[in-house]
């Protein structure tokens, strides 16, 4: 025997194998295992900052959903991720990979903002349609530019949609830094919108709005559009297996690029959501890296979207969890200082885990014996 | 000359017990194998029996459920092909593992060790050259894999596994892609290789090449050796019934068609393939209805660019395509397949399924927007009838018997015959008046082959033209009314079936045009 | 005069900062060569960056020693890298998400652990006392080349090295066959004895620890300080870049040169005051990685398996 098999003999051996695709309760197992052991692993990182997870998930989770302000807060910060993840999911379903969600956003917000601002006599119900539109052409546009070039050139959409979000950004900067800033403002910042361009409050003292409406709205048109329509089915076929949706017969590019406008139109409408809901002023770049008006959510939207399993319903609950996390995460800080860009830890640790988890899900491990 | 016997009977490697399960399959079935030095031992088995995954064993690439090996009398457990190569085992692979851009060279020192791990390419060349001549296999060091013949690859498979000092080689159907005359040529080094003193594993699952070369054979059956014979104590039709498991009829009737007005012309045909190289270069022909034209030739000479630029996926740079005298050339595969055109593609499992949907939203891929209704207030066009594509999806599994769970169960989990039923259902549920069918029955078992088969002869008989690609020669000559030969992108000749002979095929299939051979003979 | 004096050094400073501006760039591209040669497609690198100028700046900020918080970067990097083949390599699973999830869990960790070792973010961050550049005797009194190429970071001098080292170990080594051969069809290294699994291990591994380092470069070289998503994008441009390149180290010093360069261009200008609005400097290198990518996207020849795990039951 050569001295490498011997050498081999005795080591524990494991083998994978690829297993049927198991009934729903077991894929829900698996997701709902994942999140489990993210929050675990969240724990030590709690702990690792001196504090008692226990105590800490307490406020967390209070902070998001205990009582009427905290609830309304937690819808408040759900409507915007419910459009960026089902922006994403969109694009993802047929594999355009659009991780320029954030840009998008910026864009939409850009340009809702300037007819916000300008159009000050028209009365709401043609401003917030008016607002809302241009916010959805604007995202779509920026979104259009990196389908296009993948299509025709073949350019990476990762790296071309990413790029876009600090092309945006630095352009939003340019614009409330310069010609849009309101002279009377200490911050960069545009004028306010027309007060007939905002979005009105669902509830009177309490932040949520229309917009969420507007989010719930979008998303159950996605639901319709995946489970009935033929370019539903069409945006399936294309990102299963693009070459033999082509080679049904189905226009590959045109899927793709609709796909893209679609996207980034739902991103543009999350940054008219924040710019017509929250912010009323166009804003400018927060930390040096990210839009203060779209503050992550485009980068939140990818994760949401991967939650969720790209399925409306899903992208939905996984939109609502974000929202807790977000939102609790600064409840937990003020009460024990652990600090918030928690949640952005989260993003990376439960994307992990649902890897490992989606991976059990597909297939069996087995110790091998001699 | 006694000595000589001994040592002949001495086995090399012994399998014993042998078992191996997928998912859903048991591909080898508790099984035994002796090899011996200096012999060629041929392994015969149907499409699917377990033959690749038996020598995928011994050569580490896939870990058995229960089973021993030995070699050389030691009993061994082989992890992977590295302890393979380390046994001097060899394995020329039914799909060849070559690295395309690298050269002749790079591919056979690959993973060899080198002092200090600094490649010496100047030396291994010479080391190449010397051994190729050795064995009197000719091969040029310096060219890249993908510049070379089918057949010339593969003799740089065999290189590599000898420059690795390989005693025990295993070919796992290597004559599918070899013209009549290439098989020769390599049966000669098979034979001077076995004389050498190698032990050879010669997969195949045809008769004559098992009765021509083998010492031994051992007869696999779904997974199970069904017998172990000397090949001078047997003959081709008991070793049929062996592998096939009952009398086999080798005759499919072929009907006579009225033969139509021309339905789909090719002019001077140019294409590229992926690579960018000229793979089509002015291929000229002309099917028509009621009729089959078979393209024989051995896999990639253009068959593939051929049914693609026809099919509307890959861009003609010129010539022409028509389609009852219609100009089609470079029309996306929408518009072909409106103009009544089914396409069976090679590649099913990339090109002609998306695995990931279901077995309806398959058989509705190219035809889903007929499905369409009003909903509520808007109008047709838009969102698709479920129970309609359900009703039509029940009709077709039914009629063309596709063994599914539901027609609702994800395509991937369908076996290899019924993906290929779902892709014909698709096609001829629209009657199609043109058919391309590249490679239809390509990997399938014997009944799902015949089910194919006389599905395609019966679409001829409804008037329909068909295109039949394919690289198995006997399933050309038993359907076509007309064969083309292929070679190199262009057309050798094209000739009559029943005026064709295996030789002149054979030398067409090798680059001779027709016209030669025959102007020749004059 | 005055004028053209101005312009000479101007265009003094201006090369020698393209030749910084390049380093985390280099770091970052060439790991990612390993990586994609290899078969995978390294999307986290983003994350691993910022990971890189966040521990190497807290080891910094602990110990004073600036090569230890080099050190430390490229642990943290290989760690990552190690994460990454876990996830495409042994699981197997889709490249695009693993990589996104290791780009989102770096961003995240890189803010976290800052916040728990070093403070609040906001307000006047704290800083370490950076790398200095290191001035060469006579070389570096050479006009002209002198302050370009002889009066720099020593981190420079090494990512300029690495350029031959890994175009060595690509073309002339063993390993260097078996990483491409991996890349490219990894059955053939796989029956050729090649471990595939180890070698795409090796080399996340080494893109791991190289775009650790250049991310230390923005915290440490750079700058004295961390900030959130301070490598802003340069991940993602090196994924460009390594397009432009061809996977081939040389191309790809050139193509880093090239966007070094209009970094510098960008941040000289606005040290000159060039009366042009910033940011929209800012936005110049990203616009022109875009420019770059679609027009080598179609001559690109990307690694046959890149994006395909191996597996070898299927
Ligand atoms: N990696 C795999 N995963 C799942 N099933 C497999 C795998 N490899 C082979 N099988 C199944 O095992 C059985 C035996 O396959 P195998 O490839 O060994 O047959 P074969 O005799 O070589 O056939 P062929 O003549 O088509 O090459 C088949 O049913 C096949 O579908
Ligand atoms: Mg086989």
């Amino acid at each position: 025997m050569p001295p490498q098999l011997k050498a081999k003999i005795g080591l524990p051996k494991f083998r994978i194998e690829k297993r049927p695709p198991p009934p729903l309760l077991t894929r829900v197992k698996w997701y709902v295992l994942s999140v489990v052991i993210s929050l675990i692993i969240g724990a030590i990182l709690i702990l690792s900052a001196g504090v008692n997870p226990a105590i800490a998930y307490y406020h967390l989770f209070s902070g998001a959903l205990g009582g009427k302000l905290a609830l309304t807060e937690t819808l408040w910060r759900f409507t915007p991720l419910l459009l960026t993840g089902t922006a994403v999911a969109v694009a993802f379903t047929c594999k355009f990979w659009n991780i320029g969600a954030e840009g998008q956003m910026l864009a939409g917000a850009t340009l809702a903002a300037y007819f916000g601002v300008t159009f000050v006599g028209l009365p709401s119900w043609v401003l917030i349609p008016l607002v809302t539109v241009a916010g959805f052409l604007a995202g779509a546009a920026w979104a259009a530019i990196p389908a296009i070039l993948r299509a025709k050139f073949g350019a990476d959409d990762v790296v071309t949609t990413l790029l876009g979000n600090w092309i945006m950004l630095y352009f939003v900067g340019a614009l409330v830094e310069g010609p849009w800033r309101d002279p009377y403002s200490l911050w960069p910042e545009s004028p306010a919108i027309a007060s007939a361009a905002r979005f009105p409050t669902l509830i009177p003292g309490y932040r949520i709005h229309i917009g969420l409406i507007i989010a719930v709205l979008i998303s159950l048109l996605f639901l319709l559009i995946m489970r009935r329509s033929i370019w539903g089915y069409q945006l399936k076929a294309v990102g299963a297996n693009p070459r033999a949706a082509g080679f049904a017969g189905i226009n590959v590019g045109r899927v793709l690029i609709t796909a893209a406008i679609l996207s980034g139109g739902i991103a543009g409408i999350a940054g008219v959501n924040e710019l017509c809901g929250t912010h009323f002023h166009l804003k400018g770049i927060a930390m040096g890296a990210v839009g203060e008006l779209s503050w992550g959510y485009g980068y939140a939207g990818v994760f949401i979207a991967m939650l969720g399993g790209l399925h409306p319903l899903g992208v939905m609950l996984a939109a609502f969890f974000m929202a807790i996390m977000i939102n609790g995460s600064q409840a937990m800080y003020r009460a024990t200082g652990v600090y918030s860009p928690f949640w952005r830890v989260m993003q990376g640790v439960i994307m992990i885990c649902l890897l490992i988890g989606i991976f059990m899900i597909n297939y069996r491990v087995r110790r091998v014996r001699e | 000359m006694g000595l000589g016997e001994t040592v002949k009977e001495m086995p090399i490697v012994v399998m014993k017990g042998i078992t191996k399960r997928f998912p859903g399959v048991v591909a080898n079935d508790n099984i035994d194998l002796e090899i011996r030095k200096g012999e060629i031992h041929a392994l015969l088995g149907e499409n699917g029996a377990g033959k690749t995954t038996l020598m995928n064993i011994l050569y580490g690439l896939y870990t058995p459920d229960a089973g021993e090996i030995y070699v050389r009398g030691k009993r061994v457990t082989i992890r992977s092909p590295r302890d393979a190569v380390d046994l001097k085992i060899g394995m020329i692979h039914q799909h060849f593992v070559l690295v395309p851009p690298f050269t002749v060279t790079q591919n056979i020192i690959l993973g060899m060790k080198f002092p200090r791990g600094i490649l010496n390419l100047e030396e291994a060349e010479k080391k190449v050259a010397e051994i190729s001549q050795k064995y009197g296999i000719k091969v040029d060091p310096h060219a890249q894999i993908w510049q070379l013949s089918v057949g010339e690859q593969q003799r740089v498979e065999i290189l590599k596994a000898l420059f690795r000092g390989a005693e025990i080689l295993i070919l796992d159907e290597p004559t599918a892609v070899l013209t009549p005359q290439e098989t020769k040529e390599l049966f000669k080094t098979l034979r001077s290789l076995a004389k050498a003193g190698c032990a050879i594993i010669f997969i195949s699952h045809k008769l004559d090449e098992v009765m021509e070369i083998s010492d031994r054979v051992t007869v696999l059956r779904n997974g199970k050796v069904v017998a172990t014979k000397k090949t001078s104590a047997t003959n081709k039709r008991e070793l049929a019934k062996l592998m096939v498991g009952r009398e086999v009829v080798f005759r499919l009737r072929k009907a006579r068609a009225k033969i139509g007005r021309p339905a789909l012309q090719v002019e001077d045909l140019h294409a590229l393939s992926d690579r960018g190289l000229p793979a089509l270069k002015g291929v000229s022909f002309s099917v028509h209805e009621g009729e089959i034209l078979g393209i024989a030739g051995v896999s990639g000479n253009g068959q593939r660019e051929l049914a693609e630029v026809i099919a509307g996926v890959r861009k003609a740079t010129s010539g022409k395509v028509l389609i009852f005298g219609q100009d089609v050339t470079n029309r996306s595969p929408k518009e072909i397949i409106d103009l009544g055109v089914g396409r069976i593609p090679e590649d099913r499992l990339q090109m002609g399924l998306i695995t990931d949907l279901t077995v309806a939203e398959n058989l509705v891929s190219e035809v889903h927007e007929k499905f369409s209704d009003k909903f509520f207030f808007l109008p047709a066009g838009i969102f698709l009838d479920h129970a309609q594509i359900n009703n039509y999806a029940e009709k077709l599994i039914s009629e063309y018997k596709i063994v599914t769970p539901s027609r609702d169960a994800l395509t991937k989990t369908l076996s290899g015959g019924n993906l290929q039923k779902l892709i014909l259902a698709r096609v001829l549920a629209q009657n199609p008046k043109i058919l391309i069918a590249s490679q239809p029955t390509r990997g399938l078992d014997v009944g799902a082959t015949e089910y194919i088969r006389r599905k395609l002869l019966e679409q001829k008989k409804k008037g329909a033209a068909i295109l039949l690609i394919s690289e198995d020669l006997g399933e050309i000559l038993m359907l076509s009314d007309r064969i083309a030969v292929i070679y190199e992108g262009k057309i050798m000749g094209i000739l009559p079936a029943a005026k064709a002979k295996i030789e002149e095929l054979g030398l067409m299939m090798a680059g001779t045009p027709l016209s030669k051979i025959r102007g020749g003979r004059k | 005069m005055i004028g053209e004096v101005i312009t000479a050094t101007f265009i003094i400073s201006f090369l020698a900062a393209t030749l910084r501006m390049a380093v985390p760039l280099l770091f970052g591209t060439i790991g990612e060569a390993f990586a994609e040669r290899s078969g995978i497609l390294n999307l986290g690198i983003e994350g691993m960056m910022l990971m890189g100028a966040s521990v190497a700046f807290t080891t910094t900020f602990y110990t004073g020693s600036l090569w230890l918080g080099v050190g430390v970067a490229a642990l943290v990097g290989i760690l990552l890298g190690l994460l990454m083949a876990f996830l495409t390599v042994t699981m197997g699973a889709q490249q695009h998400v693993s990589g996104l999830g290791v780009f989102f869990l770096g961003m995240g960790l890189s803010f976290y652990l800052y916040r728990i070792f070093v403070g609040e973010l906001g307000g006047v961050p704290p800083t370490v006392t950076p790398f200095r550049p290191i001035y060469i005797p006579l070389l570096g009194d050479i006009p002209v080349l002198g302050p370009i190429l002889f009066q720099q970071y020593v981190l420079v001098y090494i990512a300029l090295l690495l350029v031959p080292i890994a175009a060595f170990i690509f073309d002339r080594t063993t390993l260097g066959l078996q990483i491409t051969a991996v890349g490219q069809n990894p059955k053939a290294a796989d029956t050729a004895g090649i471990n595939v699994f180890r070698i795409r291990y090796l080399c996340l591994m080494v893109a791991g620890a190289l775009s650790a380092i250049g991310g230390a470069w923005f915290s440490i070289a750079q700058s004295s300080m961390f900030l959130p998503l301070m490598t802003a994008g340069r991940g993602w441009v090196c994924i460009a870049l390594v397009v432009f390149g061809n996977w081939m180290p040389y191309r790809i010093l050139i193509g880093a040169l090239l966007f070094g360069g209009i970094d510098a261009l960008q941040t000289s200008l606005q040290a000159v005051g060039v009366a042009f609005p910033y940011r929209i400097l800012q936005m110049l290198p990203y616009i022109f990685t875009i420019i770059v990518l679609v027009a080598v996207a179609r001559r690109a020849t990307y690694p046959a398996a890149l994006l395909k795990p191996y597996r070898r039951e299927e």
